[in-house]
């Protein structure tokens, strides 16, 4: 079991920063929350304290919400947490299948925490997580809360075998991944500097553009073309950039029915 | 007559660095702002409410209309009280991924309008509430809102119009419910996401007890093409009371799954076409039109259009335009079950027939689902339903009823197959997403 | 002073109501009514479990829907409502499960429901027989579970968890109605209690080490509606239909909270909050719930005894009074006699103890302020304070009402959570609801302060005469005549201050209302249980008082010599003075010099004890006489607010007499002796009689003496000191639960104060006065005045009369380890 260090004073200071932030301060508890886990690696009773002491609220009332909220933890999760949803989409897709195999894979239950190895860099914890917005994507699961897409049970043992013993992993759509604690403290609103990694978006998220793209669809034209169409873009650009998203995409079959009907009116 | 897909606000997503205002701005980006600075608010608002823009986090309520209810007469106290503005950015309805891609893309377009919204409803504090659980969604928004405070789009006399306003990104903890409007500014105000009595309304007495107006990503990443191209341009599109372009997200036992953005009222039929069809040797057995909380819908309904009336008079919503597309190798049962567990999960727990009934349901369902219990568990389930529906103290429970209702309605014979069969009669291996491959390979 | 009870309502038509057809009934109620409210005034009860109407509405349980037809503009709510959060509407109309099969329906629903998770523990549940939601599904419920018949699986959870040491969970019985919750935290603003988790998980807790220390916490056990809480005390031992219900008074402040007082083959078994809506509305402290086993206690005398030999021994009644008449009649020939009836009697035996003096011991020699007093305030009382009030004759009477509807209340010398819970109640209540504005005149800002939104007048002891005269004319805390001005008990041992708030009262058009600690000191004002006053305010200097009052008792004069007062009456004892004294329920370390008191006790030749318990008066008495307990005997207390709280005997035991009988006993001994006159009843119905024939006196009050505030302070720290709600009285003992529930002793420094005397916050400090020196934590309080110390008055351990330093003095304080 890991130990926790008692709040240091910056985190005491962020915390009261973070309350600062709103018109009244017990908005603020939420992202202190966060803070609080960045810092001890869960909410501990001398953060729901601290929380309440900077909001002059009650721990109950602290407490009440740090037990709403399932991002919250009172068990610290390892340095990487996996979470694969199996809400029904997902599920379905295979979401179950590979929860089941990392389960097995790693020897535990939901929620729990992998038994560091002999040489492993990082632990590991595993749940099942409700719908992430990523149903295109499915079946998904979320690293520390950064996604990683199309997953297969075989890639899946492999994300977390990459975890544990410390090479580094990538989102499929983000950065390179970062700790727990370290995810927690952009949550509470501390930027760190990652938010240019990554592409812009994934390529089923790019799959309408590019049949539109293709097709030479767009929106009507409008008084302000920039916002609506790619009038600024070179034919050139369209085209490379077009090619690049398809590139990237694994999943998505490029041969598109030729002929698609017009909407019906009715 | 519209293109058949209408990419405005998925337009930029493919462009490298979007999420950059240098690339925003060289698009033509926060151009939209001066538009609007050069109107009224009122004139913004009717703009707004004259292109027929409705909410696309799902309620479908008129945007414009939501904006003119924020009391403005400094005669009373309502009138004279601080306004906010509030995104909904809490993305969690099963099936619908579409403003997580958008923020992720082009965050700007969405700061760009929270910023015509909030000079419209005169507010000069604004929040987007993030889920929690997309940290690279909201480190863009983070970064996206601290280069608008660079360039002067927002801090104090925004481009020189006199107008202040400040933004904040806020970053929700892990709750469906907090999608509800009134349960997420119990989030934002730092408290458990349990939804508030109405009245008092939002627009009356919201955040801080203050009017406050709440609209989803996707509505308000809408406002500055409305703005800068005009109410009729958006209203050119979609169809007579669903105006505009709306991101469809299909899911599931497609092809090509992904963002489609398309006039209102395009049919499932046109996009699962233009997603390359279901999976080679599937058909497609059921859907969802608007995430797992409107009715699901079968292959017959894959002609009505997608609008607002059209899902309304097949009994169903709209919704997200979450489409998640099962083949016929699903069950059903599994399928419901799993959502009724996620609403038990999701309960907030305020109401007795939201927290006691999603409790009960998914028991009943996993005995049906296990092919224990009788036909008449079917019309229990009903009753159960009929005893939560419009009982609840929000929508979420109506939401738990909606796959249960619909799915008896559609499927009853498998249900009861279930009971003949003793179990299951589904093998799941081979809904999964590598089946098929796995089937071709050995075929 | 008249004992009644009566309130008078207007019935005129009003033509602001708004009409609405309930079940085809209309009534008309008043705009913004509830509908479920609106049902009940149409004879139609639609069941609820979250509703309450004391409580902010939440539409939790959803028990209540009904069928709304027409809202009131022709169209019709698609889905049932929840009656308890919608407002009436003119012309609309309601059907409940009365009359509408969709109501009835959507009820029949909610209530199987709750059941789902709910368990079928009734034979064992405390609440069986007296709970909402059994009642409610036996009469609205399934007869046979569907939940049940598929197999279900209820929730469970390992029981139970205490939410305080008095105040225990069962969490699978909850219904998470948020009763309790919404009570914490809008009623005490005690929100220890919270939602937590969710869904069904969801359910009533505390945070880790942060109890539900609230003390109004009793409360929620009551308006559970389900078993789900419970009190360690009452738990368990009793079922609701085994227990005889007698409404009655709380015996524990001068608040006068209406309690009802449940008991079962002659033992109270629990106390519950009374309805009454002028007074406590359904509220009371925990005290008044939970401090009720004192009465029952080992040390309780059972029987008359007398001393011989220098032995008390048994005796009866008869023996007991004729020996105590025969020494009294000698000590009252020797050097006389000193009454001290104490502070907790009921008017009836006040009265008693007043009329005693006058006629059968010649003597004004009587009063019940056995603790720290003034003469300063014996002259407030007796212009200011007796006679006014609710029932009085004076004008300006203030009453609970009166402080939710003033613009300011100024606090002086009176912390109400500690001193008068029900008046904390009802400044919070009125806090929440508007504009009130509280000013306190205190050493620093208390949790109760805070709690009302009040603002504090940082106030060293001694210098409340200048912050009070500072308040007239002040540019932000001015007062005028929208303001009530409470003045404590405590404040009368500051010289001028009392003056300082009659001048600020005559001069801004204030009221001013006198708040005292205990249940019977006002009724031993108004009954003359004072030097200087006889009944219903009768100066005893004033010659026609006095034979009004002679009058009246048929007796020919008065003794006209003022009296001594309770100071006065012991120093004279103890320094062979007057040689008798009458004792009542008194405790020694109570009184202004406890060592002085117990010289006086073995000094005086003849000591006769009026006591429920032995106590070191019983011990060093000639003669005990024990008396009844409250819930043994009738009587009244008048409040604070003048009103008259009169309540019957619960238990009847034949061995304990009220004072008024035991007073009549030795009377008419004294009388056989030819030594006065007897009191001329023996019940109390009969003082009630007296007491409604005397009424009050129509004559001048005497006027107010002044008194010059005192300057300079002196060496060391000023100590402010009072009493907590729940501390070591021994009208607490004898439940270690509500014990537990005490706030910890501290002693209370300023930043400033900590730092120059050298001691740190949560450091052990030693607090050093004229009579000692107590050991106690340090709590370091940024509101608190510089020089000064706070010490709970009687906390465990902290008798500070007795211990530490005499009322006024100063101390010192050092670190333990210094």
């Amino acid at each position: 079991m890991s130990t926790t260090s008692a709040l240091e004073q910056t985190t005491l200071d962020e915390l009261a920063e973070i309350a600062a932030r709103y018109p009244e301060k017990r908005s603020g508890l939420l992202p202190m929350l966060h803070l609080v886990q960045s810092a001890q690696g869960k909410v501990t009773p001398e953060g729901i304290q601290a929380c309440a002491d900077i909001l002059d609220i009650s721990p109950a009332e602290v407490s009440g919400v740090a037990t709403f909220y399932t991002m919250y933890k009172r068990r610290e999760p390892g340095d990487f947490h996996v979470g694969v949803c199996t809400n029904t989409l997902c599920a379905v897709m295979g979401g179950d299948e590979i929860l089941a195999r990392l389960q097995e894979h790693l020897g535990v239950g939901n929620d729990e925490t992998a038994e560091k190895r002999e040489g492993d860099a990082h632990t590991v914890s595993l749940e099942h997580i409700e719908c992430n917005a990523a149903c295109d994507y499915a079946p998904v699961a979320m690293v520390n809360w950064e996604f990683v897409d199309n997953l297969t049970p075989d890639t899946a043992v492999q994300l977390v075998e990459d975890l544990r013993t410390g090479k580094e992993v990538r989102s499929t759509r983000g950065p390179r991944l970062c700790s727990w604690r370290e995810v927690e403290r952009v949550l509470a609103g501390f930027p760190d500097g990652r938010a240019d990694e990554g592409p812009s978006a994934g390529p089923s998220s790019l799959v309408g553009r590019e049949i539109a793209r293709e097709r030479g669809w767009s929106a009507p034209p409008g008084a302000a073309s920039g916002t609506t169409g790619t009038e600024d873009l070179s034919a050139s650009e369209a085209a490379a950039e077009a090619d690049t998203s398809r590139a990237e995409s694994e999943t998505v079959e490029a041969d598109v029915e030729s002929t698609v009907e017009e909407p019906s009116d009715d | 007559m519209t293109d058949t897909l209408t990419p405005v606000l998925t337009e930029p997503w493919g462009v490298d660095r979007s999420w950059t205002r240098e690339v925003y701005e060289s698009r033509g980006g926060y151009r939209a702002l001066d538009t609007a600075f050069a109107m009224s608010q009122d004139d913004v608002i009717a703009a707004v409410k004259d292109s027929g823009l409705r909410g696309r986090g799902g309620a479908g309520f008129p945007t414009g209309m939501k904006w003119s209810f924020i009391p403005q007469d400094a005669s009373t106290e309502a009138g004279r009280n601080p306004k906010y503005l509030v995104v909904n950015a809490d993305e969690s309805e099963p099936g619908t991924c579409k403003d997580i891609p958008l923020m992720m893309a082009n965050p700007h377009v969405l700061v760009e309008g929270v910023i015509i919204a909030s000079y419209a409803i005169r507010a000069h504090k604004a929040f987007i509430y993030i889920r929690g659980e997309v940290v690279h969604v909201i480190r863009r928004v983070q970064n996206a809102v601290r280069e608008a405070y660079e360039a002067g789009h927002l801090g104090t006399d925004i481009h020189g119009s006199g107008y202040d306003l400040d933004v904040v990104v806020h970053a929700g903890a892990g709750a469906y419910i907090c999608g509800e409007e009134t349960a997420l500014l119990e989030g934002l105000e730092g408290r458990r996401g349990q939804p508030r009595l109405r009245p008092p309304f939002p627009a009356v007495a919201g955040l801080y007890a203050s009017p406050t107006v709440i609209n989803n990503v996707e509505s308000i990443a809408s406002v500055p093409s409305i703005v800068g191209n005009g109410a009729e341009w958006f209203s050119s599109m979609g169809t007579e009371k669903s105006k505009g372009m709306g991101i469809f997200s299909l899911s599931g036992h497609v092809k090509r799954p992904g963002q489609y953005e398309a006039p209102l009222g395009i049919t499932l039929r046109q996009l699962v076409e233009l997603a390359g069809g279901m999976r080679d040797g599937h058909e497609l057995k059921f859907w969802t039109p608007g995430g797992s909380s409107t009715p699901l819908l079968t292959a017959e309904h894959v002609d009505l259009p997608l609008d607002f009336e059209g899902m309304a008079g097949a009994g169903t919503m709209l919704g997200t335009r979450a489409l998640q597309l099962f083949d016929e190798t699903t069950c059903v049962v599994r399928a419901v079950l799993r959502w009724t567990e996620f609403y038990k999960h999701e309960s907030c727990g305020k109401c007795t027939p939201c927290r006691e009934g999603t409790w009960w349901l998914v028991q009943n369902l996993a005995r049906l689902e296990k092919g224990q219990g009788s036909e008449e568990d079917l019309d229990l389930l009903l009753d159960q339903c009929d005893n939560i529906l419009g009982r609840s103290f929000c929508a979420l429970g109506d939401g738990a009823t909606s796959p249960i209702s619909s799915s008896i309605k559609h499927f009853r014979e498998e249900y009861l197959a279930h009971l003949t069969h003793g179990g299951c009669p589904f093998d799941p291996a081979r809904s999964t997403a590598w089946a098929s491959s796995q089937q071709e390979v050995t075929a | 002073m008249t004992v009644s009870t009566s309130s008078t309502t207007g019935g005129e038509p009003r033509a602001d109501l708004v009409t609405v057809t309930i079940d085809g009934v209309e009534v008309s109620v008043e705009p913004g009514t509830l509908v479920i409210r609106a049902a009940e005034q149409a004879g139609v009860q639609v069941p609820r479990f979250c509703d309450h109407p004391l409580l902010a509405p939440v539409g939790a349980c959803r028990q209540c829907l009904v069928d709304v037809p027409d809202a009131g503009n022709g169209r019709g709510f698609p889905k049932p409502q929840a009656s308890c959060t919608l407002p009436v509407a003119p012309g609309m109309v309601v059907n409940t499960q009365a009359s509408s099969p969709v109501a009835d329906k959507a009820q029949q629903g909610v209530m199987e429901l709750l059941l789902v998770n709910h368990p079928l523990d009734c034979p064992v549940c405390d609440k069986g027989g007296e709970c909402p939601l059994q009642n409610q599904a036996m009469s609205n419920g399934r007869g046979e579970s569907r939940f049940a018949a598929t197999n279900g699986t209820k929730r469970t959870f390992p029981k139970p968890i205490n939410l305080s040491p008095q105040v225990l969970l069962d969490r699978e019985r909850c219904i998470v109605c948020q009763r309790c919750t919404r009570f914490a935290a809008e009623i005490a603003g005690d929100p220890f209690i919270a939602l937590v988790e969710r869904g069904a998980q969801q359910q009533i807790g505390i945070a880790e080490d942060a109890p539900f220390y609230s003390y109004f916490s009793g409360n929620t056990i009551q308006i559970c509606p389900v078993g789900a809480l419970t009190s360690e005390s009452y738990r368990f031992r009793s079922r609701p239909f085994d227990l005889v219900s007698t409404p009655s008074i709380a015996e524990h402040d001068s608040c006068g909270a209406a309690i009802r007082v449940d008991h079962r083959r002659g033992t109270v078994m629990r106390r519950l909050a009374g309805d009454d809506q002028d007074v406590n509305e359904e509220w009371i402290t925990d005290k008044d719930r939970f401090a009720f086993t004192w009465a029952k206690q080992d040390d309780r005398i059972g029987y008359p005894m007398v001393r011989e030999d220098g032995v008390l021994r048994p005796a009866s009644w008869p023996e007991a009074f004729a020996v105590a008449a025969r020494g009294l009649a000698a000590a009252k020939d020797a050097g006389g006699v000193g009454l001290l009836p104490g502070g907790r009697l009921t008017a009836e035996d006040a009265y008693a103890w007043s009329k005693l003096a006058r006629t059968g011991l010649g003597t004004n020699d009587v009063d019940f302020r056995s603790r720290p007093l003034s003469a300063e305030e014996e002259s407030f009382l007796a212009a200011h304070v007796v006679g006014s009030g609710v029932e009085g004759w004076k004008d300006g009477a203030v009453t609970y009402a009166d402080l939710e509807s003033a613009r300011t209340v100024v606090l002086a010398g009176l912390e109400p959570e500690d001193e008068a819970g029900t008046i904390f109640l009802r400044l919070r209540k009125a806090h929440l609801a508007g504009p009130l504005r509280v000013l306190a005149i205190a050493p620093f800002e208390t949790r109760g302060l805070t709690k009302v939104g009040g603002t504090l007048l940082p106030t060293a002891p001694g210098d409340e005469p200048a912050a009070l005269s500072s308040l007239l004319g002040h540019a932000d805390h001015g007062v005028d005549k929208d303001t009530i001005i409470l003045v404590g008990e405590r404040l009368g041992l500051v010289p001028g201050a009392l003056s300082a708030a009659a001048e600020l009262a005559a001069k801004s058009g204030a009221r001013l209302v006198w708040v005292p600690r205990r249940a019977g000191d006002r009724g031993a004002v108004e009954t003359g249980a004072l030097p200087g006053l006889l009944p219903g305010g009768r100066p005893v200097a004033d010659a026609a008082a006095r034979v009004d009052a002679a009058a009246h008792w048929g007796v020919t004069s008065l003794p006209e010599a003022p009296g001594k007062d309770a100071d006065a009456i012991v120093a004279s004892a103890a320094a062979g003075g007057l040689s008798g004294l009458l004792v009542g329920g008194v405790d020694p370390d109570d009184t202004a010099d406890p060592a002085a008191f117990r010289a006086a006790l073995a000094a005086a030749d003849f000591v006769v004890s009026l006591e429920v318990r032995a106590t070191d008066v019983t011990a060093a008495a000639d003669v005990v006489l024990p008396v009844a307990p409250p819930v043994e005997k009738a009587g009244s207390y008048v409040t604070w607010d003048g009103r008259v709280r009169p309540f019957e005997a619960v238990l009847h035991t034949p061995a304990a007499l009220p004072d008024c009988r035991v007073l009549a006993g030795i009377s008419e001994e004294l009388e056989a002796l030819g030594r006065g006159r007897r009191l001329g009843f023996r019940t109390v119905d009969e003082v009630r009689a007296e007491l409604g024939q005397l009424g009050p006196w129509d004559g001048e009050a005497p006027a107010f003496t002044p008194v010059a505030p005192v300057t300079g302070g002196g060496e060391g720290l000023a100590l402010a000191t009072w009493k907590t709600l729940l501390d070591d009285g021994s009208l607490q003992d004898g439940d270690k639960h509500l014990a537990a529930t005490a706030r910890p002793a501290v002693v209370r420094l300023s930043p400033a104060t900590a730092a120059q005397v050298g001691v740190a916050d949560g450091a052990s400090a030693v607090v050093t006065g004229d009579r000692g020196s107590l050991t106690l934590p340090v709590e370091v309080e940024a509101s608190m005045v510089d020089g000064t110390a706070w010490v709970p008055t009687n906390s465990y351990g902290t008798a500070v009369l007795a211990r530490l330093a005499s009322p006024g003095s100063r101390v010192s304080v050092k670190g333990a380890d210094q």
